[in-house]
């Protein structure tokens, strides 16, 4: 200020200087103000979801309704112009197969229940985890929230396979137990159900126990103060005041895990026996093993509809967290 | 300081045909190496508007908290209706909290949140709805009674909350800086209130604040406390004429202190010299001090008159010359350059100042006061 008093012609040629040299930035400023610009705006979310979102899934339900031939590519074209008009060919059979053969319903349903009963898991060992985290002393909170995200310092696939050498007959575990004479021999836990229920669990546990942190160490212990003072235990004023206060963070945690968990391939595949049924396991023979890409994409769609209704909870829980955190 | 504390029994004494609802006794509580209350002892009677006043970080939210039962004491006991209440977690006493943030349930609607308390003792439904309806009522919040706490205002938080905590019938109602969050329009006006729904419902109310004001009005008794220590205890108007301390007599109101000798020792009387003043003192009801004993004095700038001329008496009197005139409409404010040099505040009614000729900047003034008017402090 005083510069610009004790120079003011150097000043309004500093200003001048500076104007032109943001140019390019007062340019995109005046194009985001105008009133086409709130388009650009709303529209560079929507051009990057398009491409990267709409373009393959529209791609993956193309595919879907053709046929599969041995070619390459592995289906027939939907639009068909070797008898020289244009004629659109669409395959509905995939679907109908996905319906009547109950592998697919079997795997679907297994799916599902594989997902749910892990998502309670972790909601039942992670809510815990994540109020202890909150409640804990500064210092302590740092270092078990580091403890929670450290294993993504580490790749997921080598964390799966770890399990293995954990689980199999002659792996740490039934070692273990051997040694300490608790078992006479090695338990069968590799490729069971069990092991992949352990998988996806200790796989997705962060995803859980993370937004269930930020909503318990987000609220007011006064409120719980007020709770004991007008007559609530312990135990009621937690069931009453901190449960129905950290519902968006349940929500938020439980949907995290169920997503991925549903279409969840690597687990099952390395953890699961031969006999482990599920959705992104299935998905996976189809396409490669047996190289039918439409009946593969036919199984991504219904997998990617299934999913829609969870995935828009999801959102409501999130924006529902953020409003009640401003 | 010690004399300081023997003040608050002296007055248990003459009170003791009536059992304490609250009796606090040598209670401790330090935090690391922070003392917040040491030592206090207390004893409310009931029906008392109990206020515990004093700057913040004085221990007076830890002491209250205690009473609930938030904090535990190191040492000491308290006892509520004659139980010891000590160790009783919050949920056990019968007593209730308005929380200075309200601390209302924010998944709950105004109903709910009254209704809360009234459900963790099993009351029976028709008799909860009634009891809230009853509460609402009280505070005026009847209309407001679907809404959740985000869609009130600061005020009607503040009314939500009282009849939150008022719904359960406590023997004993604590209330943390309850009008703190409120503007200062609303606060005058929920001053009164409360003390109406306290006189109406025959409640014992215990208020921590900060503000003087608020104390001296509202409260039947009050508490001054000072880093963690209880200074004084008495009815606001005996702590605003006879402070004990010079922290109390400079915490509630405005005051002028001299710092003097004990000259002479007249029955019941004490006359005392201030050099500092150039001014010799004759206080009546002074405590028994010895000769040469130096004290500090307290005297308050609504006590002081201001003449031009001198009226002649050998105690209670000082010259001066006017160094600044404030004028805040019903009163005004001298500043006085004593002879001895001391700035001596003087507060005159703007009534009383139209009865007699105006002082004006730099004039000479004579300033006098009664003997009862000046209290000797303990340092």
């Amino acid at each position: 200020m005083s510069l610009s008093e004790q120079f003011p012609a150097q000043a309004g040629q500093d200003a001048r200087r500076s104007r032109r040299s943001f140019a390019p930035a007062a340019l995109l400023l005046r194009l985001t103000q105008g009133p086409g610009g709130r388009a650009l705006v709303a529209g560079l979310p929507f051009l990057w979801l398009s491409l990267f979102f709409l373009v393959p899934f529209i791609i993956v339900l193309k595919i879907s309704l053709a046929e599969a031939v041995l070619a390459q590519p592995p289906y027939t074209p939907l639009l068909d112009t070797s008898n020289g008009g244009v004629q659109v060919r669409i395959n509905l059979e995939n679907y109908r197969l996905l319906f009547t053969d109950t592998l697919y319903l079997d795997a679907f349903l297994n799916s599902l229940k594989v997902a749910g009963v892990s998502t309670l898991i972790c909601l039942l060992v992670g809510y815990p985890m994540a109020y202890g985290i909150a409640r804990a002393g500064r210092s302590a909170r740092l270092i078990l929230l580091m403890l929670i995200i450290l294993p993504f310092w580490t790749s997921f696939l080598i964390r799966v396979y770890a399990w293995i050498g954990i689980l199999k007959d002659n792996g740490l575990l039934n070692n273990l137990l051997l040694a300490v004479g608790l078992i006479d021999q090695p338990l069968r836990l590799l490729h069971t159900e069990f092991a992949v229920y352990l998988g996806i669990v200790y796989s997705y546990l962060p995803f859980m126990v993370l937004p269930l942190y930020a909503t318990l160490a987000r609220m007011d212990l006064s409120l719980l103060e007020a709770a004991a003072d007008l007559g609530a235990r312990p135990w009621k004023a937690f069931w009453t005041v901190t449960l129905p206060l950290s519902l968006p963070g349940v929500i938020a945690g439980s949907l995290l895990v169920f997503i991925p968990a549903v279409g969840e391939f690597v687990i099952p595949d390395l953890l699961g026996g031969p006999d482990t049924l599920m959705m992104g396991k299935v998905l996976w023979t189809e396409f490669f093993t047996n190289r039918d890409w439409p009946l593969a994409s036919a199984i991504a769609v219904l997998l990617l509809l299934t999913l829609v209704a969870p995935i828009m909870l999801l959102q409501r829980a999130e924006k529902r967290a953020g409003t009640e955190a401003t | 300081m010690s004399t300081a504390l023997t003040h608050p029994i002296v007055l248990q004494s003459r009170r003791q045909a009536v059992e304490p609802l609250v009796r606090v006794e040598r209670v401790s509580k330090r935090f690391g190496q922070v003392h917040a209350v040491e030592e206090v002892s207390l004893d409310i009677h009931p029906g008392e508007f109990f206020s515990i006043l004093g700057p913040s970080g004085c221990g007076k939210t830890t002491l209250l908290r205690m009473l609930a039962g938030l904090e535990r004491p190191e040492a000491g006991r308290i006892f509520i209706d004659g139980v010891d209440m000590t160790r009783a977690p919050p949920y056990e006493r019968p007593v209730n909290m308005m929380f200075q943030s309200y601390a209302l349930f924010p998944h709950m609607t105004v109903e709910q949140n009254v209704a809360f308390g009234l459900q963790q003792e099993r009351m029976n439904r028709t008799e909860i709805r009634e009891r809230v309806a009853e509460m609402l009522e009280l505070v005026r919040m009847t209309p407001y009674a679907r809404r959740k706490p985000d869609q009130l205002s600061g005020g009607q938080r503040q009314r939500v909350a009282l009849a939150r905590a008022l719904a359960k019938h406590p023997k004993l109602l604590l209330l943390d800086e309850p009008l703190g969050a409120l503007d200062r329009k609303l606060r005058e006006h929920t001053r009164s209130e409360l003390v109406n729904i306290q006189e109406r419902l025959g409640l014992t109310f215990v208020m921590v604040t900060h503000d003087q004001d608020e104390a001296m009005t509202m409260s039947s008794r009050l508490a001054v406390m000072d880093r963690g220590r209880i200074v004084q205890v008495g009815a606001p108007a005996n702590v605003y004429e006879h402070p004990a301390t010079r922290f109390v007599a400079e915490f509630i109101g405005d005051v002028n202190i001299f710092a003097g000798q004990v000259t002479e020792t007249r029955g019941g009387a004490l006359v005392i010299r201030s050099e500092q003043a150039d001014c010799t003192f004759l206080i009546e009801h002074g405590e028994q001090l010895h000769v040469g004993t130096p004290v500090a004095i307290a005297l308050r700038p609504e006590k002081i008159s201001a003449h031009g001329a001198t009226t002649g008496a050998p105690y209670n009197e000082m010259r001066g010359t006017v160094a600044e005139i404030a004028y805040l409409g019903d009163i005004s404010v001298y500043r006085v350059r004593t002879a001895g040099g001391a700035i001596v505040q003087v507060q005159i009614t703007n009534r009383a100042r139209a009865a007699t000729p105006p002082l004006a900047r730099d004039e000479e003034v004579f300033l006098s006061w009664s003997p009862a008017s000046a209290v000797v402090l303990q340092e």
